[in-house]
Order: C-alpha cells, then structure tokens, then sequence
C-alpha cells in the first residue's frame, strides 16, 4: 500500500491543471456558476467537450483502441480529482460513457466505426431512452413497442426525464420487441436518429424552475417512427443484456473530488456571510457539520481508490457501483443542504431562468441565486439511474446474498 | 386538560376549510402566483369578509376576541392550500406588533384597516449582516424636531410589494447588535425616500429589498417605547413562528396523504410500491414527524402567553421540529414520488419548497437549537 504518486504521475497532474486553466475559460466559468441544474448551455458543452476531445481526454476509460488515453489507474485518478477540484462541466455522459461501452462490447464493426469517432470528437450529442411514465425502477416493464417491418422497425411510445434530449443528435432506446415470456426478454436496444419524423420532445420543468429552452429533461414521444434495421445493437429481443451492462458505467464514477469543491464552496460562502461580529465559517456548529461531511467524503474517497486501484482501464466497476451511487448522491444532497442553510434568508429570492443574462445585480450574494434551486434539483440525484432504494436493494442481493 | 376545540374555533376551521376547498386548488394557486401582482386582492377581500382578519384581535380592538389557537387553526389549513397572501405578516406580525406596543391612538388608526381588509402591512426586520439576530441593526433613526430620520436597508421584506404600511425596526441608540436601543416605526412605502425591489421568492410569493433614505417620519410612527422595541419584536416573531408551525403541519400531511396515495396506485414489479416494507417504513416515519409537528404545534401555541424563556424554548423547540420534519417529509415525498416529485406541475415540489422556507424564516434548526440552549 502506498498513497504517493511517482515524478511521471505529478508531472501529468500539472499537466491536467495547465488544460484546465487553458480551457474552463473565466466565460464558460461564469455561464456554468449560473446553471441551476448543473448543465451549461449547449455550446457550452461542446466547447468544453471538443477542448478535452483535442487532447485526446474526453472519455478517460475508453480503451486505447477505440481512442482512449490509455490512463494507468493513478492518471486516471488524478484526472478525475483534477477535474473535480476544478468544478468543470460535466461531461454529458449519455454518448462516451454510456452508449459506447455498449457498442464497443455489443456494436457490428459498422456500428462502431459510424457512432464511436463522433462520439469521442463530440460532433454528435446523445440522449438515452430509458426510462417510460409507467416504468422507472422497473425499467423491464417498458412499453415502447418496435415492430419489425420489413427493412425497419415501426416505433411508438414515449420516453421521460430525458436530459438534454433537446440538444441530442441521437438517442438509444430500450424497446419492446415481443411480449413472450418474461419482461426482459422482448427489450432490444435501438439506436434512433433525433431528426426522424415522428419524434417530438417537450420540455419538463423541474424543481429547479428553469424553463424551456435552458431545461434539464424532457419527454420524448415517437409515432410510427421508422428506425432502419441496422440500428439495432446487439441481438433481437437480448436488449437487457446492454441495459444492464450500460448501468453499471452509468453508476460507477467517481464522486469524491466533486463532493470536496461542494464543500469547499459552501465554506467559501461561509466566510462571506456575516454572523455577529464574526462569520459563517467560523461558528463552531458550522465547522462541526463542516467536519463530518468531509470525512464521509474521505470515507468515499478510499473507497473509489479501492474499487478503481483495482480496475484495469476499460474494465467497469460492478455490484460496489451501487456503493458508489447511494454514498455519492446522499452527501451531494447532505451539502446542499448544508448550503441552503448557510444562505440564511437570501434562498427567499427567486430568478426563473438564471441562464438568461442580465445587468441586474443580484439580489443578495452573487451566488444565492442557484444556491436553493440546486438543493431542490440535487434530490434528482437519489432517483435516478436506479433509486437508491434500488441500488440498496442490488446490494442486497448482488453482495451480501441476501 | 383539554386538547379539544370550541364549538366556534370548529366553526372557523371548517369555514376556511371549506372556503378553500371551493376558492383555492392547486392549479388557481398557480394562476395567481403567476400573475402579475402574484396574490389575489379578491381572496383577501373575503379573508377579511369571512372574519379571518378579525379572528385572532381581541374584541376590544374590534377583533373576534380569538387568539393563538384561531391562528393556528387558520394557518394550518393555508398550509393545506399554500396559500400566498400574507396573512402572517399582515394579522400576525403587525397586527401583533400594534396589538403588543401600539397607543391606543395608533390602534384605533390601524387595526380596523386591517380587519377590513383595506391595508396590507409588512415587517421589515431583517438586515443582510443580521443573520436572524432581531437586535443586529445598521438601520438608524434620529430624532429630527418631533419625529424621526429613517436611514438603512431592509433584507427579504416578505409580503412588501403588496403592502402599503410597513412597519421598520431601526437603531435610535447603542451600538448594533445592543438589545436596547431598539425601536419600531410605521412607515407608508409610499413615503419620500423608500424605494424597493421587488421579486418572486421561492415558494411563491414577493418580496421586497427595501431602502430607506433619509425617510422622515412623526412622532406617531413611533411604535412602543424608543429603545425598548426588542422584547415585542421577540414576542411577536415567536407567535409568527406558532403561525408559520401550524401552516408546516397542513403542507406535510398533504404530503403525507399525497404520498400514501400515490403508492398505492404506482405499481412497478407487478405491485404497488406501498407494498415494499421499505418504503411503508419511510412512509411511518413520515407520518410520525407530522404527528410530532402537530403536537409542537398546538404546545406553543398554548404557551406564547407564558414567561419569555417559557416561550422561547416553545417557538425555539417547534421551529426546530418542524425544520426538521418539514426536511425529511418534504425530501421523502418527493424522493417516494420518484421522477413526478421532481416535476413543477406536480403539488408536491411546491409543499416541500414552502417547508424549506419555513424551515429559514426566523432562523433555522441551528439557530433555534442554540436560541433554546441560551434560553434552557
């Protein structure tokens, strides 16, 4: 056991740091401190995409044939802590995250030579076709119903909490392919161009408030949508073999750097905000939360150094995801809270797109404005990708046997 | 000992009960927060023709000679309804302060406005250094011939765009955070020298940012003693803190009703998730802090009339329940609603954003937590 990095590991990390400070340009920076949600803009995104895209970084657990960087378990984690430290745009993960390792393990050679390059460039933005109204937890019970006709499928349905699907070039869709035997038997996993007619996407308004068009999700609905045959990954009606491949990436990152700068920005804002003749940040109560939410964030920091030291690079993580989700989003949730109570009275006013530019000065701080809306929207976190009481109960059975 | 009501506190329940069943549902809510003034002069028109605006006056203040128990009674039920217009700031809080500190010549000048319906008042006593500190002012007033000098800047003056009266706490002595030296001051918005911002909040209403510059005011502005303001301010914002403790407890059983009905119809895995002991457990523990908060609630609003510690430590210890049933109920009912609790057009964001606010307002668990150990 060692926890010191070699010449070569601090020398990418300096490395990582000059990108950074290069590409989060104090323009997107100050579009991103806006979002109540999380997400930029769309050109916000591909421009922070494409920046990462030049250096070859932008899908960090890409095997180095497919165009990964080819990162050793500490680059890897010193990217992600970088990144994190850092509070840099997310990457929208529905394209390199999540859709690709499904191609790459289940695509034809044609399918990954027509998706993975533009997925890894971000020429093309993806949206994933999941969950259904009737249908969250339970993604098995999805209806969305493809019929094969003869050189397409025929496809009708609707899918919900689709995020960005507003921006998406394309999405991948759980659909139904038969009703014989059990639910997830008939699924089969399309991948559907966004411009085929009969597809419409109307936006959902969150907690958050923001409006349409600087949403977070939408509902997608498809009538008689013609998908071409050779959009089908993998086999016919063996769909859940993906959907479930694909969910263990969508579960299994790294939370640990990202939950350190919530922190560390909470405290920041503490010791802005008056408290008698002191501040914030100085209150003993407010240190002793302080305290104990850092130290659930180096709990989860050891563990992700456990599970990743232990992964070679484009292997997935597995049943301990569910770990890393449940832990990840409660303390994303815990200090948020922590910062809507450091607000005070200034979560009282309300801006409904905070996207939208103004020369108004703030009411109250610079950065009230996201402070409640980002607390309401953070709940998000524990139900999607799997609740967490289904995460808790994946544990249950996957690890302990139960 | 007796925890039942009267026959007329029965009655007034059941008519504001049954008044917003018919006038307030949820999507006539959302019609008038979205409106341009965002409340509804209308509704405020019958409050007061219903004799809710009188209820909790004494009746020689031309009141209905109710209480503590009316107010609670009335807000639990716009808890229900999350209604907007500003009941607590105009009855409870300024009702209260010229109830407590008033002349009788400026209660006869102001209080059947009130119960009228005709005048709208808010309280502007938070300053953005104060930090729930009621004494922590940089608001001044100097005495100018026979009346006063206004000078300062009013924080989160909830209720302000609608009212035409606010009634301003500012410093005529001591140094800012001094619990003497104190003083309250009816102020006309419209008078020389106060602008406001105004703005959505997020539960729903106004507010305003509220700027006073060299606002001059009479002699009859002054309200109570000069300098001995802070006790009222104190007594007053704990009655507003019982009002704000019944209205938690109509948003959480609505949320709790919401959420046992909800999952009994969502099926998923071929059942109703009700039928997951995991979840029924959450659901209990839901159902337990409701009953917890009601209880918190009838308690301080029986003892706003006892001693000040006696009822500092019963707003304190309810402010503290119902932060923190009013957090794990709101956070429940949305996470049990799973992707629909998370959407606008569903009631139940709305609930558990009010609850958050409440949770703010007149200072959270942390600050009730040591506010009560102070006064313990």
């Amino acid at each position: 056991m060692d926890l010191s990095f070699s010449q070569e590991d601090e020398a990418f990390r300096t490395d990582v740091r000059k990108f950074i400070e290069e590409s989060y340009t104090p323009e997107l920076r100050a579009r991103h401190a806006r979002s109540k949600h999380g997400y930029i803009d769309k050109a916000g995104h591909v421009q922070w995409q494409k920046a990462l895209a030049s250096r070859g970084w932008l899908a960090p657990n890409w095997p180095k044939e497919y165009g990964g960087p080819g990162f050793t378990a500490s680059q890897k984690y010193i990217f992600d802590v970088e990144m994190g430290r850092a509070g840099v745009p997310h990457t929208i993960p529905f394209g390199p995250t999540m859709v690709a390792p499904v191609i790459m393990k289940f695509g034809t050679p044609e399918q990954k030579k027509r998706f993975l390059p533009d997925i890894l460039n971000t020429n093309v933005l993806w949206c994933q076709g999941y969950s259904e109204p009737g249908s969250g937890s339970d993604l098995a019970s999805l209806q969305t119903k493809a019929e094969r006709k003869d050189d397409h499928y025929l496809v009708n349905g609707s899918k919900i909490w689709t995020s960005v699907a507003q921006w998406a070039d394309w999405i991948f869709c759980l659909v139904r392919t038969s009703k014989e035997g059990k639910p997830q038997e008939g699924i089969s996993f399309l991948l559907i161009d966004m411009k085929t007619p009969g597809i419409k996407v109307e936006p959902l308004v969150l907690l958050d408030g923001t409006p349409a068009p600087h949403q977070e999700v939408n509902q997608v609905f498809f009538t008689d949508v013609k998908v071409p045959l050779e959009n089908l990954v993998g086999e016919e009606n063996k769909g859940w073999t993906c959907a479930k491949y694909l969910l263990e990436f969508e579960r299994g990152n790294p939370y640990s750097a990202g939950l350190y700068r919530a922190l560390n920005k909470v405290r920041a804002h503490a010791a802005e905000t008056k408290t008698g003749d002191s501040t914030l940040d100085k209150d003993p109560d407010f240190r002793a939360r302080a305290a104990d939410l850092e130290s659930q964030i180096t709990a989860m920091e050891y563990t992700e150094l456990r599970i990743f030291s232990a992964l070679s690079t484009g292997g997935n993580v597995g049943p301990e995801s569910s770990l890393l989700k449940c832990r990840g989003t409660e303390l994303q949730q815990a200090i948020s809270q922590l910062a809507v109570e450091a607000l005070g009275d200034y979560v009282f006013p309300f801006v409904e797109d905070g996207m939208i530019e103004t020369n108004e000065p703030p009411v109250g701080p610079g950065y009230a404005m996201t402070v409640a809306p980002y607390y309401f929207s953070l709940r998000k976190a524990s139900i999607y990708a799997g609740s967490n009481e289904v995460q808790r109960n994946i544990m249950a059975k996957a690890v302990l046997g139960l | 000992m007796d925890f039942s009501f009267s026959e007329e506190q029965t009655l007034l329940r059941n008519m504001v009960q049954s008044f917003l069943s018919d006038k307030y549902d949820f999507e006539t809510r959302r019609k008038i927060v979205k409106s341009a003034d965002g409340w509804s002069p209308a509704n405020w028109g019958q409050f007061a023709e219903l004799g809710l605006l009188a209820a909790p006056f004494p009746e020689e203040l031309g009141g209905l000679g109710g209480g503590a128990i009316e107010t609670m009674l009335i807000m639990e039920q716009f808890g229900r309804h999350l209604v907007v217009e500003p009941f607590v700031e105009t009855v409870v809080l300024a009702g209260g302060l010229l109830r407590e500190a008033g002349s009788p010549a400026q209660q006869e000048a102001h209080i059947p406005g009130i119960i009228a319906g005709e005048t709208v008042w808010a309280f502007a006593y938070a300053e953005p250094q104060g930090r729930y500190n009621l004494a922590d002012l940089v608001t001044t007033a100097k005495k100018d011939g026979e009346g006063y000098v206004l000078n300062g800047y009013k924080a989160v003056v909830l209720g302000a765009p609608w009212a035409g009266k606010l009634i301003v706490s500012a410093r005529t002595s001591g140094g800012q955070r001094d619990k003497d030296g104190v003083s309250l001051f009816i102020v006309d918005k419209s008078a020389a020298g106060v602008s406001t911002r105004d703005y959505p909040t997020t539960d729903g209403r106004r507010a305003s940012e509220v700027t006073l510059e060299n606002v001059k005011v009479g002699a009859d502005a002054l309200l109570g003693g000069e300098g001995k303001a802070l006790p009222v301010i104190e007594k007053v914002t704990d009655e507003a803190i019982a009002a704000l403790a019944a209205e938690a407890t109509g948003c959480m059983d609505e949320l709790n009703k919401a959420t046992v009905e909800y999952c009994k119809t969502r099926k998923q895995f071929g059942q109703p998730i009700g039928k997951f002991q995991v979840l029924q457990h959450r659901m209990v523990d839901m159902f337990m802090a409701y009953e917890q908060s009601v209880s918190m609630s009838y308690m301080v609003s029986l003892k706003l009339g006892e001693s000040d510690s006696e009822r500092v430590k019963a707003a304190a210890g309810t402010k503290v329940q119902i932060g923190k049933a009013g957090r794990f109920v709101g956070q429940q009912a949305v996470q049990l609603h799973g992707g629909m609790g998370m959407t606008d057009e569903l009631n139940v964001g709305h609930y558990f954003k009010r609850l958050t606010m409440i949770d703010t307002q007149f200072g959270n668990v942390d600050h009730q937590l040591k506010r009560y150990s102070e006064a313990a």
